[in-house]
């Protein structure tokens, strides 16, 4: 019954498209699948479309309440303002003049259709595992979207980084460009789930850490870290002291990942978006593949040792003010024993989100509250209020510090400077 | 404790007025058998309380359980009442980031709009009581600066008076204009200020950008003043849908 307040990986740039993807990867890698419906080439289309969705194209190739793939959204990251580009079919601005060969070739190398070097917030180190068929279908799609007359906008990035030729650089350490390769050993499930996770999901754009050249390293895959410019933590997922799920069943992934909401936990921060434009959207099948392969990645790592915790006077302290903080505000959803009424109400006895060593998503969802996102499993989620303009700095870290350490709770002491560093993040 | 307190205030309520209007042996009843429910057994609950009030717990935080406004806060409006066509246009401004509160845009943005509608339709449904008219922290000429503005306009500056859309009584009216009463001077100040400056803006023809556009800073300070003095009308109610003619035309209110 615990549960895993995840927080969301991607920043909201750099999102992490991969629930479009995924389904873009579950589509093509499971072409025999019963698609008994429309008519030849609308089929193609449709499981384009399927498959853009799992890519989560739109989640940067829109403007919010924009225009469909127009693009121009912008991407602030650690080097300056990326820009996402029109991908609507019309021939003077978007991709309208593009061949099927020049899209693959764009998602498979990461170069344009001129052969500029792409940036890597275009996810192209994930999207290179992308079939063909895939591809084709993928772009298939966007040929039949309305399109937008809308010239892409220049980049703003700072010297050096304005510097395109720095991408070669950047692609021979980061980059491996080829197609998933199916592990013969695992099962077909398996190898359709990493399909998705690792190439259209481009779930390691925010579950990888990124180091300070924008880059993650494939031996540090899936291991977590910070999002950039978001202030969201993106958990591990090969950690069980993270969110590695090894000890969730495959139905409360599936519901985690499908509705927004499980038994062990609920989708908070830039996860939420994930869910929303991407995951949700994804067929039963691939989402239980997604699932067998995401659990797949944690199990045989060995439950995180106790970490010591803070002793001494202070300590004490805010586990005091913490729990009274506790009984007062938080206690009437998520009970007096932490275990939450799941699966509204998250469980915070043994939620492995709240634990981790980075404390930065408790601290938000003390400040920020938030909702998981609406979905067809979970329309009208149920939320958690901000607490930001209630308690005070030293009452949320108190706050947090319990919920950490309360209940057999293995985390550790926050404090009172933490909490305020992440009042502003909302406004970051 | 206070999320079940205000659950359980939220039903007897809703039961008090049952049985007002149609004595039946009903909301008695369901008062009788909530007693178990009291916080002390709050653990007794397998599941979350399947109802508005538990899923706006995160909008009560600072408007109110009933959407009623809170007492110290210069910044969070009162909800309840406003016709709920107004309450969704607004959420999905937030929604969109149209408009900008990043609290607010942080909550929505990713809600179905069926939802969206059923919270404009909750907290249009609810009738708290009014807060008490705010004594006055201006001079007798700035309020009856305001006053004028208010319920004349000034032709003059092309500037309509407010009572022409939103109603004699400030009540607003069915189904997008919002009511004026119960709001902080400083709430209404920072939103005719934002319309002035472009950073609110509604659906084209924007009436509230081109009205806000021709009013001067002490205009707005008038008419917030004045406004936060009027006393609670009979009927709260906002206006049925095209009682008024109105002077302009409103992109956000079908005419």
């Amino acid at each position: 019954m615990e549960n895993i307040v995840k927080m969301p990986l991607r920043p909201r740039n750099m999102r992490v498209r991969w629930g479009r993807w995924l389904a873009l990867a579950v589509a093509l890698c499971l072409p025999i699948e019963a698609r008994s419906q429309p008519a030849a080439t609308d089929t193609v289309a449709k499981q384009g479309e399927y498959l853009a969705r799992a890519g989560d194209c739109v989640a940067c190739h829109t403007n919010p309440g924009g225009k469909l793939f127009a693009g121009g959204r912008p991407m602030p990251t650690p080097f300056g303002t990326l820009y996402t580009s029109n991908i609507t079919p019309d021939a003077a601005t978007g991709i309208g003049k593009w061949s099927a060969d020049e899209f693959y070739a764009m998602l498979h190398t990461g170069r344009s259709r001129d052969g500029g070097l792409l940036y890597p917030a275009m996810p192209f180190g994930a999207y290179t595992k992308v079939t063909r068929t895939d591809s084709d279908a993928i772009f298939s799609y966007l040929r039949s979207v309305v399109p937008v007359s809308a010239p892409n906008k220049p980049h703003d990035l700072r010297f050096p980084y304005n510097n395109r030729s720095l991408i070669l650089g950047w692609r021979t350490l980061y980059f491996t460009e080829g197609e998933y390769k199916p592990d013969a050993a695992k099962s077909g499930e398996w190898n359709r789930g990493a399909y998705l996770v690792q190439g259209l999901g481009h779930c390691a754009m925010c579950h990888t850490a990124i180091n300070a050249l924008g880059g993650s390293s494939e031996a540090q895959a899936f291991q977590g870290g910070l999002i950039p410019m978001q202030n969201w933590y993106a958990p591990s997922l090969t950690s069980n002291k993270e969110a590695g799920l090894g000890d969730w069943s495959i139905a409360d992934i599936s519901d985690y990942l499908g509705k927004g909401v499980s038994h062990r936990g609920a989708v908070y921060g830039p996860m939420a978006e994930v869910v929303y434009n991407s995951l949700q959207h994804l067929t039963a099948g691939d989402t239980r593949a997604m699932s067998v392969y995401l659990k797949s990645l944690a199990e045989g790592s060995p439950p995180g040792a106790p970490v010591s915790t803070v002793a001494g006077a202070e300590s004490s302290l805010l586990m005091t003010l913490g729990k009274t903080v506790y009984d007062g505000h938080c206690a009437s959803c998520h009970g007096a024993q932490g275990r939450g009424l799941t699966p509204q109400y998250p469980p915070l006895a043994g939620n492995q989100s709240i634990q981790m060593e980075s404390a930065v998503n408790p601290i938000r969802m003390v400040l920020n509250g938030g909702y998981p996102p609406g979905t067809a499993g979970n329309p009208m989620p149920h939320g958690m209020p901000p607490y930001a303009q209630i308690l005070s700095d030293d009452e949320v870290a108190a706050v947090v510090s319990y919920i950490r350490r309360a209940w057999g709770n293995r985390g550790t002491a926050i404090s009172a400077r933490q909490a305020n560093e992440l009042r502003s993040a909302l406004l970051d | 404790m206070r999320r079940m307190k205000t659950f359980l205030r939220s039903i007897s309520v809703q039961a008090r007025r049952r049985r007002l209007a149609r004595p039946t042996p009903f909301a008695a009843l369901l008062l009788w058998a909530l007693v178990p429910l009291r916080p002390a057994h709050a653990q007794a609950i397998e599941r979350a309380p399947d109802t508005m009030e538990a899923r706006l717990q995160p909008c009560a935080a600072c408007h109110g359980a009933q959407g009623q406004g809170v007492a110290n806060s210069d910044s969070f409006p009162r909800l309840a009442g406003k016709p709920a066509g107004y309450l969704y246009n607004q959420l999905v401004a937030f929604r969109i980031g149209r408009r900008h509160y990043a609290p607010m845009n942080y909550l929505l943005e990713f809600q179905l709009d069926p939802y969206l509608r059923a919270m404009a339709e909750f907290y249009a449904a609810q009738r708290p009581p009014l807060p008490a008219p705010a004594v006055p922290i201006v001079s007798n000429d700035v309020l009856r600066l305001g006053q004028s503005i208010v319920m004349h306009g000034d032709p003059s500056r092309g500037i309509p008076a407010c009572s022409g859309c939103h109603g004699p009584s400030f009540t607003g009216m069915e189904p997008a204009i919002p009511g004026l009463l119960g709001l902080k001077p400083s709430y209404i100040s920072a939103q005719l200020g934002a319309w002035r400056y472009g950073t609110r803006t509604a659906t084209a023809p924007d009436c509230m950008q081109i009205v806000a556009g021709h009013l001067t800073e002490g205009d707005v300070t008038a008419v917030a003043a004045w406004l936060s003095t009027l006393p609670s009308p009979e009927n709260a109610a906002p206006l049925p849908r095209g009682t008024l003619a109105l002077p302009l035309a409103c992109g956000s209110e079908p005419s």
